[in-house]
């Protein structure tokens, strides 16, 4: 059995930063591994672990610098990565979802995998869309924002909980092959190990173009323009305590006690 | 073709709020483009949705009779062969999470542009979606450059849709294939309610991602303790399993509407926020100026909660833990 895991190097923006050029100035920016797809990893390393022959192969679109959130993937135990990356995909800048889908689909083709695990969204652009749209696209069953899944590989069938608004879980049966959109807290993500590191840097990373997975530079173009950034503008009013942290500690404490929240 | 078809939601036998927000939005997107709102009602007791959502600024309601929950696989056929009859300009679904569960797989099966969790929509000259990015930090715009397009709004973004209103409830008769259904929904599931109701508690101390280490979290409990208040979280902490999912605050925790709600390193993600903002005092400890939680907060203390929390223990007489 083969799983599938979409892997995004995410953009993380410090506490201050500026924006020019309709994007936040690079120097603000840190580059991780998407949070919810650390769990799509952990959640199919787990599975690998649990069942004979598995194979588990990342599937990232990004540029160079995002080897190392792949590395890091590989180092929690997936067994090999592609990265989908060329001159055309850089010179276009952002991807629109449909897109990423299309690009991914490439991949599915060439792979042929039984389950595909994605987060249910990126940190960054959080559109929360990509993972059921690539399903649509490859035509795969699919689950959106599963917190609990228990594969049956010979009845084809994976068991899902579905993580609902309010505390509620929706248990659904999703037949297989599909691709499952996966929530933080479905698992523990383990931190990649020295002996994980160091595998890691030998196991195999495809570099993979739009050629190879068979599309061309006219697919790239997009009906979506972002036009604008921009900070939005503050609606608090808050009053903020000034003063060093007995100061300010001393002002709460007196306000809880004026709200009669706090005795003594 | 200059209508608007927006997608309703129930669950468990009751609509659900976003279905009226969802009127509210497509009246007022359905006013720039200058066309009708139409609403697709799909399984369930839809007669009786339908009734619910039949307010004022509603055009058209489509009911679809089939099945009792909503199911992806029913709900993807139904609302193409609806868009097919009612050739809308542009389609609306919720950004809650069934939408994300049919919203992309529809906008693929119909060729649209999909743009989601929108906070504003402008149809003046081509549509323009206002969407946040990068947890809330900034806003983008994104202009369409197509005719149609497929958009998913944030839940309580627009206010409910009031006013009865007279539409015509027409019931549609969807073609729905049997062997496309490839889901099954089994039952549902609460998380485990636990010792503890914090939607009862009249003083929250919450705590998110700024605690850092789970052995930092004796501090909270000694604040906790010394100002008899309960203990409640953002979604970071109980993911991490420092503490039980009975404990956390948000879209898909619970909701409070304490007195007091002292969010301490939270930064007040929108998830978050739905399930916190309805508290009638709202006091943030938190380093970073910028964190959206300052929109809402009512006080606050701008400095290092390692600072601030072990001064508050003492001046309510309680002992700082070494942490």
């Amino acid at each position: 059995m083969k799983i599938l895991v979409t892997v995004k190097e995410v953009a993380e923006v410090e506490d201050e930063f500026e924006i020019s050029g309709g994007d936040i100035a690079e120097q603000y920016l840190e580059y991780d591994l998407n949070e919810w797809d650390d769990y799509a990893v952990e959640e199919a390393v787990q599975i690998s672990e649990a069942e004979d022959d598995v194979e588990v192969v990342t599937a990232t679109i990004g540029p160079e610098r995002s080897e190392e959130t792949i590395r890091m993937a590989l180092a929690k135990g997936a067994d090999r990565a592609i990265r989908v990356w060329d001159d055309d995909i850089e010179s276009t800048g952002k991807l629109d979802v449909d897109t990423k889908a299309e690009l991914l689909a490439g991949v599915v083709e060439e792979e042929d995998p039984d389950l595909v695990l994605t987060g249910v969204q990126a940190g960054d652009e959080s559109n929360g869309a990509t993972g059921v749209t690539l399903a649509e696209k490859i035509g795969f069953e699919w689950a959106a924002v599963v917190n609990q899944l228990d594969l049956d590989i010979e009845g084809g069938v994976a068991n899902v909980h579905r993580e609902l608004e309010g505390g509620v879980e929706e248990l659904t049966e999703v037949e297989s092959p599909a691709v499952l959109t996966i929530q933080s807290g479905i698992n523990e993500p383990r931190y990649a190990s020295l002996r994980g590191i160091r595998q890691a840097q030998s196991k195999p990373l495809d570099v993979q173009t739009l050629d190879d997975v068979g599309l061309s530079a006219d697919d790239l173009e997009s009906p979506l323009a972002q036009t604008d950034m921009y900070e939005p503008e503050s609606e608090g009013d808050a009053t903020v305590w000034s003063g060093d942290a007995e100061e300010t500690a001393g002002q709460l404490a007196e306000f809880l006690r004026d709200k009669g929240v706090v005795e003594g | 073709m200059t209508d608007v078809l927006a997608v309703t939601e129930h669950r468990r036998g009751e609509l659900r709020d976003v279905s009226l927000e969802m009127v509210t939005a497509g009246r007022d997107l359905a006013d720039q483009t200058g066309g009708d709102l139409h609403l697709a009602v799909i399984s369930g007791d839809v007669d009786d949705y339908a009734e619910q959502v039949n307010r004022e600024g509603v055009d058209a309601i489509h009911t679809v009779e089939y099945g009792e929950e909503f199911n992806h696989d029913v709900y993807t056929q139904a609302i193409e062969q609806l868009y097919a009859e009612v050739d809308p300009q542009y389609l609306l679904a919720p950004n809650s999470v069934n939408g994300m569960d049919y919203a992309p797989a529809v906008a693929e099966g119909l060729s649209l542009p999909l743009v989601t969790d929108a906070v504003d929509l402008a149809a003046d000259d081509g549509l323009t979606v206002t969407r946040e990015q990068y947890g809330g930090k900034v806003e983008t715009t994104i202009d369409v450059e197509e005719d149609h397009a497929a958009v998913t709004i944030r839940p309580a973004e627009w206010p409910q849709a009031e006013g009865d209103g007279d539409a015509a409830i027409e019931a549609f008769d969807a073609d729905i294939d049997e062997s496309q259904i490839q889901s099954t929904v089994t039952g549902f599931e609460e998380v485990a309610g636990g010792d503890v109701d914090i939607s009862e508690a009249d003083f929250l101390v919450s705590i998110g991602r700024g605690i850092d280490e789970e052995e930092n979290l004796p501090l909270i409990e000694a604040l906790v303790e010394a100002t008899d208040a309960t203990l409640s979280s953002s979604r970071p902490i109980v993911d991490n399993g420092w503490l039980p999912a009975n404990r956390q605050v948000g879209q898909s925790g619970k909701v409070v509407t304490p007195d007091v709600y002292i969010a301490i390193g939270i930064s007040g993600a929108v998830q978050h926020v739905a399930g916190m903002k309805g508290a009638d005092t709202i006091v943030a400890i938190n380093t970073d100026p910028n964190a959206p939680i300052w929109d809402l907060a009512d006080y606050g203390i701008e400095d290092d909660l390692f600072e601030v929390v072990p001064a508050l223990i003492e001046e309510f007489g309680g002992d700082v833990p070494d942490v």
